[in-house]
C-alpha cells in the first residue's frame, strides 16, 4: 500500500492531534503573527470612535456561554472603547440563558474605566425579540422599566433624557444567534438608527449583503474580528492572544485538505488503470 | 475560593468532554448528560423568572396591574392541547400570533429584507463589485429557474450560478472552520490560563 493510499485509512486521531498541536503551542509559545485590520471592522471602531461624548449607545448582547470564546473579547473591546471615549452604554440582551453572562460581561469591561447607573447600565433580558425592539421604538421604558437589578430606569441617571431610538445614537447587536437581523428590521430600516453587528463566525457569511446594502455600519466577525478591534483600541485580550493558534491551525487544514485532495485522485487513477488493465 | 472551585469543575468537565476525541468513555457521557440535564434545568429556571416571575407575577403583586393576566390567559390556551375535550381552544392564541406576527414582520420584512437589498443591487455599473455582484445573483436565479431546460445559454449562466454558490459554500465553510478553532481556542485558553496560569 503506498502512502497516499494509507492516507485514506489514516486513524482520525492522529488529526486531532496535530490539531490539538496547533492550538496548544502557538499559545504556549507566542509567535506574533501579524493582525491585519479589515474595512468591516474598521468601520464600527470609526464610527464609535468620531461620537461625541455623551452620546448614548444601545449595545445588545446576544448571546449565552456557548459563544463566550468569540463574543466576549468582541464584547469587552467595544464596551472598552465607548467607556474611554465617555459613550453612555445601555445593555440589555434578547437572549434569555445570556441574562446573567450580560451582566458580568458590562460589569467586566467598566473595571476602573466607568460607573454604573452614571456610564453604564444594563436592562437584561426581555423576551419575544420582534415586539421589544418594535416597541423600544416608541419607548424604551415601557419594555424595560427596571434594570437587571430592579432598580426602575426613571431613577438611572444614564437613562435621564433617553426615551427611544431618536436618543441612540448607534445599536451595537453581538450575536450569536439571528437577532441581528430583527435590529435591522425592527430598528434599523423602520428608525434609521445605525446599526453594527458582531457575530459568530459561523454566522458572519449571511451578513455580508447587509453591509453591502449599508443597512449595518460595519461587521465584525469571530475571534479575528475581535482581534481586530482589540489591535485598533490597543487593548491585547483573549481574541489576539488566540490568533496565532487560529492561524496555524488554518494552515494545517489547508494542508491536509491539500494532502487528501492528492491522496484522492492519485487512488482514482490507480484504481481506472487497474480496471483498464 | 468559590471561583477555584468552579475553575476546577469546568476545566474537569471541559477534559472529560475532550475525551471523546480518543473513544466514547464513561467519562464523557457523565460530562454529557450533566450538560443536557443544568442546559434544562437553567432555561426552565430563567424562563419562569424572566417571564412569569419579572412579566406577571410583579406587576400584579407590585402595581396591581391586572391587564398582564389578558395576555398571560390566551398563553396559557396553548396548553389546551393536552386536553382533548378543549384542544380547539389553541386555535386562538395561534391566531393571535399569526395575526401579529404577520402584520409586523411582512411590511418590514419586505422593505428591509427585499426592497433594500433589491436597490443595493440595482446599481450602476461603476465598480468590478457591482457587476460580479449583478452577474451573480442572475446567475443563481437562473440555476433555481426550473421551468426551462438548462441548456444553451440558460444551461451556461446556470453553470455560472453553480460557481457562484460554490464560492459562496466555500466562504461558508471557511467561516464555519474558523468558528469552531475558535471554540477550541476558547476552551484551550481556559485550561492553560484560568485553570493552570502557564499562558500569561
Amino acid at each position: 500500500m503506498s502512502f497516499w493510499e494509507k492516507i485514506g485509512s489514516f486513524d482520525r486521531r492522529y488529526i486531532f492531534a496535530l490539531i490539538a498541536l496547533t492550538v496548544i503551542v502557538p499559545l504556549l509559545l507566542p509567535i506574533g503573527m501579524p493582525i491585519t485590520t479589515t474595512n468591516e471592522v474598521k468601520g464600527v471602531y470609526d464610527y464609535i470612535d468620531a461620537l461625541p461624548p455623551g452620546s448614548a449607545i444601545l449595545v445588545a448582547l446576544d448571546y449565552d456561554p456557548a459563544a463566550l470564546a468569540e463574543l466576549y473579547p468582541m464584547s469587552i473591546a467595544i464596551l472598552k472603547h465607548a467607556y474611554t471615549k465617555k459613550i453612555k452604554v445601555i445593555g440589555m440582551t434578547l437572549w434569555m440563558t445570556g441574562a446573567s453572562l450580560g451582566d458580568v460581561v458590562m460589569r467586566e469591561a467598566a473595571q476602573g474605566i466607568a460607573e454604573v447607573d452614571k456610564d453604564y447600565t444594563y436592562l437584561g433580558f426581555v423576551p419575544s425579540s420582534a415586539a421589544a425592539i418594535m416597541r423600544m421604538g416608541q419607548d424604551i421604558s415601557s419594555v424595560f422599566n427596571v434594570d437587571y437589578s430592579g432598580k426602575p430606569i426613571s431613577q438611572i441617571p444614564l437613562m435621564k433624557g433617553i426615551k427611544n431610538y431618536k436618543d441612540i445614537s448607534l445599536i451595537v447587536d453581538l450575536a450569536a444567534g439571528s437577532t441581528p437581523e430583527a435590529w435591522i428590521v425592527y430598528a434599523g430600516t423602520p428608525h434609521r438608527v445605525p446599526i453594527a453587528i458582531g457575530v459568530t463566525a459561523v454566522s458572519a457569511v449571511g451578513y455580508y449583503p447587509f453591509l453591502n446594502a449599508k443597512q449595518i455600519i460595519g461587521l465584525i466577525g469571530g475571534m479575528k474580528g475581535a482581534a481586530e478591534y482589540e489591535k485598533m483600541i490597543q487593548s491585547r485580550g483573549t481574541a489576539s492572544a488566540g490568533m496565532d493558534s487560529q492561524s496555524m491551525t488554518h494552515i494545517a487544514i489547508i494542508l491536509l485538505i491539500i494532502i487528501a485532495n492528492v491522496s484522492y485522485f492519485v487512488v482514482r487513477r490507480k484504481n481506472k488503470k487497474v480496471i483498464e488493465s | 475560593m468559590s471561583e477555584i472551585i468552579g475553575i476546577w469543575i469546568a476545566a474537569g468537565l471541559t477534559l472529560c468532554v475532550f475525551s471523546f476525541l480518543y473513544k466514547d468513555n464513561p467519562f464523557y457521557r457523565f460530562a454529557e448528560h450533566l450538560y443536557v440535564g443544568v442546559s434544562v434545568g437553567y432555561t426552565i429556571a430563567q424562563t419562569w423568572y424572566q417571564t412569569i416571575v419579572k412579566l406577571v407575577w410583579y406587576p400584579i403583586n407590585q402595581k396591581g396591574d391586572f391587564t398582564v393576566l389578558i395576555p398571560t390567559v390566551i398563553g396559557l390556551l396553548m396548553f389546551s392541547r393536552f386536553v382533548p375535550k378543549y384542544r380547539w381552544l389553541i386555535r386562538w392564541p395561534l391566531a393571535f400570533m399569526i395575526g401579529v406576527s404577520a402584520g409586523a414582520s411582512i411590511p418590514r420584512g419586505m422593505q428591509s429584507l427585499i426592497f433594500k437589498q433589491m436597490e443595493a443591487t440595482l446599481q450602476p455599473f461603476n465598480s468590478i463589485n457591482v457587476f460580479i455582484i449583478v452577474l451573480g445573483l442572475l446567475c443563481t436565479l437562473i440555476y433555481f429557474y426550473f421551468s426551462t431546460e438548462h441548456k444553451g445559454a440558460v444551461g451556461v449562466a446556470s453553470k455560472v450560478g453553480i460557481f457562484f454558490l460554490m464560492v459562496s459554500f466555500g466562504a461558508a465553510f471557511g467561516y464555519t472552520v474558523m468558528a469552531r478553532i475558535s471554540l477550541l481556542i476558547g476552551r484551550a485558553y481556559f485550561l492553560f490560563h484560568d485553570w493552570l496560569h502557564i499562558v500569561k
